[in-house]
């Protein structure tokens, strides 16, 4: 059985077949600009991906605390003369945490919740002693907020009576080993002498010599919190979601509640610039692949004036016409999109080999998603139509007679 | 008697219409080819045959007066239904053979039917290669055109003409671009077919021994009908 074609494809085809040094010249343009656009965009997404996972490898996404202490005047006239002191912000634990916790494991899109006790503390051994962060942790709990396990350099990462974790820059000031033991003193003038029971590098220096986990009694006790915690980390299933998650909590709780795209204003508009700056290119791209494909066709529309002239006496219409015309645009588009993705996903591969982190690790991934290809396949069909349009308007209104004449 | 195949009564053409160089091509032509007609239509350069012939091949449209194809008025047809009348009732040969370069000999003269159709299919197919094996070409039927002689070519394009088996043959100059002896050939085949499908012909032509050979001769002048006669006399 012969594959028949109806009209319009096989006319277009076979136009663009004829059209030999044309057709390639713009499928060469197509496939230029869908690669640029497909590897850029998997380029940028990949690596937008790495600098959020890093930052958020040491981070909850969400984090409740108490609101903060204000001053109120009891009196509040004109003509007071008065002069308010900030209040000093005392450590408070949140007030009924355990009913929050729940709220917070609840509320839709919220993956786990892990209560944290923190506050100042020196960790001393011998002559020397370091100020530290001192963390009282659930640790099944917390293993859920930060990848803690991932990072263990030594031992496992539980807490239980006076075992603890630290982490690595910490030991390595303190000369710690494994199963040392070290004291920790707090400015309310308790201490207590803790045993290393594991030692983390979290990828962050100032964090590897600040962090201290102990159980979460031990640091009630120690911070004078007896029951309470200083704050809730949250983790979200999607990781952009997690400012609207924190703004329903504050409207549930009256706590302070921020997400780590608040903390990390600054990080996300520059993610943001750099995908404005991305899509910018994107559009150039487009518009110039566009003109492209649209500047061969108007051309060829020309050269097959006789063509379509012959065609309409023998009974083809406008309409039939148009389409050969639309037909040729979507191909190149659809055309150009595969080899485009093929040639991004070469590029990808090269400049994976040749760019690598300082541990050697390549900068990014060799891999093409395919929602990419998809999204290049479809627009790249679409921009071809669209292109198309002038030419084959012009094509679908020439005058028979003139067209065979000429 | 039978309906005429077509019918033209004081046709008129203009062009540049409503502006100063108004030009009138056309003045009031009244004629009417009956099925199986073979005519020749002749005249001096500039006297409208090729103008005339489009309109009867719906290729262009009248300023006035009636035209009509196998009994139906054309004047209130859109564009669209024009288009199919062409397509369906009218085979074109031109002058130089217009067959479309990016495709076959067989391809060529299967496209009126997948015009038609929306596709090609099977019985197109054989009829195709049936009419080029009536024009000697069935060897050929893989080639493109410009594989072909001319006469090959014209042969390919009157094959075409005939795919969809028309009511009305119209041939503008059809050996103007051949050897007499190719002229004759071409002339010969035309002939045949009409005598065959009974079909209506209506050729222009210059040569004064081809249009000799006509059942009728319509003489054109200045856009009028100098004369109309049969061929013999």
């Amino acid at each position: 059985m012969k594959l028949r074609l109806p009209f319009a494809p096989l006319v277009a085809l076979r136009f663009l077949r004829e059209g030999r040094m044309q057709t390639l010249l713009i499928l060469a343009g197509t496939t230029g600009g869908v690669a640029v656009i497909v590897f850029l965009t998997q380029l940028i997404t990949q690596l937008q991906a790495q600098i959020v996972d890093r930052v958020l490898g040491s981070q909850a996404h969400v984090v409740i605390r108490p609101a903060e202490e204000a001053n109120r005047r009891a009196i509040d006239e004109a003509g007071f003369a008065s002069i308010i002191e900030p209040r000093a912000q005392r450590l408070r634990s949140i007030d009924q945490w355990e009913n929050i916790a729940r709220l917070a494991a609840d509320m839709p899109g919220v993956t786990a919740v892990s209560p944290v006790v923190t506050g100042p503390a020196f960790a001393v051994r011998g002559q020397a002693s370091k100020s530290v962060a001192l963390m009282g942790v659930d640790a099944e709990r917390y293993r859920r907020i930060v990848r803690m396990e991932e990072y263990m350099v030594a031992g496992r990462f539980a807490v239980d009576g006076t075992r603890a974790v630290i982490g690595s820059e910490l030991a390595k000031d303190l000369g710690i080993r494994m199963d040392d033991k070290l004291r920790v003193a707090l400015p309310n003038g308790r201490d207590e002498l803790l045993q290393v029971g594991g030692i983390f590098d979290i990828g962050n220096k100032d964090l590897n010599r600040r962090w201290i986990f102990v159980t979460l009694p031990l640091a009630q006790s120690l911070l004078d919190l007896p029951g309470g915690v200083s704050n809730l980390d949250l983790t979200v299933a999607d990781i952009f979601e997690a400012q609207p998650v924190a703004d329903r909590l504050r409207g549930a709780t009256s706590l302070t509640v921020e997400s780590w795209m608040q903390t990390n204003a600054q990080l996300l508009a520059a993610l943001r610039n750099q995908s404005v700056s991305n899509n910018l290119i994107r559009s150039f791209v487009v518009i110039i692949v566009a003109l492209g494909i649209a500047s061969v066709l108007v051309v060829s529309v020309v050269q097959k004036q006789k063509e379509i002239g012959i065609l309409r006496a023998m009974g083809a219409s406008r309409g039939m016409i148009l389409q050969v015309f639309l037909i040729q645009g979507a191909v190149v588009g659809a055309v150009g999109s595969i080899l485009g993705s093929a040639l991004a996903f070469t590029l990808l591969n090269v400049f994976s080999a040749i760019y690598r982190n300082a541990d050697g690790q390549p900068l990014f991934a060799a891999e093409l998603e395919p929602r990419f290809i998809a999204m290049a396949a479809v627009v790249a069909t679409a921009v071809g139509l669209l292109s198309a349009l002038i030419p084959a308007r012009r094509a679908a209104r020439m005058d028979p007679v003139q067209a065979i004449r000429s | 008697m039978t309906t005429p195949v077509i019918e033209l009564a004081g046709l008129t053409k203009a062009y540049n219409l409503g502006t100063p160089v108004e030009t009138e091509v056309l003045h009031g032509i009244d004629l009417s080819l009956a099925e199986g007609e073979f005519a020749a239509l002749i005249g001096p350069s500039g006297s409208g045959k090729s103008t005339l012939l489009n309109i009867i091949g719906l290729l262009e449209r009248p300023t006035g007066g009636r035209l009509s194809i196998g009994g139906r008025d054309t004047a209130s047809l859109s564009e669209a239904e024009i288009t199919q009348l062409r397509g369906r009732s009218i085979g074109f040969v031109f002058q130089f053979h217009h067959l479309l370069p990016a495709f076959t000999a067989l391809e060529n003269v299967m496209m009126p039917t997948i015009i038609a159709r929306g596709r090609a299919d099977d019985e197109a197919e054989a009829t195709a290669l049936e009419l080029l094996d009536a024009v000697g070409l069935k060897a050929h039927a893989l080639k493109k055109p410009a594989a072909l002689s001319g006469g090959q070519q014209q042969r390919v394009a009157i094959a075409r003409a005939l795919a969809l088996r028309p009511r009305l043959i119209l041939a503008d100059e059809p050996t103007g671009n051949l050897d007499t002896h190719t002229a004759d050939d071409i002339f010969a085949l035309l002939r045949e077919f009409n005598r065959q499908s009974s079909c209506a012909c209506l050729i222009v032509t210059h040569d004064p021994r081809l249009a000799a050979r006509c059942d009728r001769i319509v003489r054109l002048v200045d856009g009028r009908i100098a004369d109309d006669r049969p061929a013999s006399t």
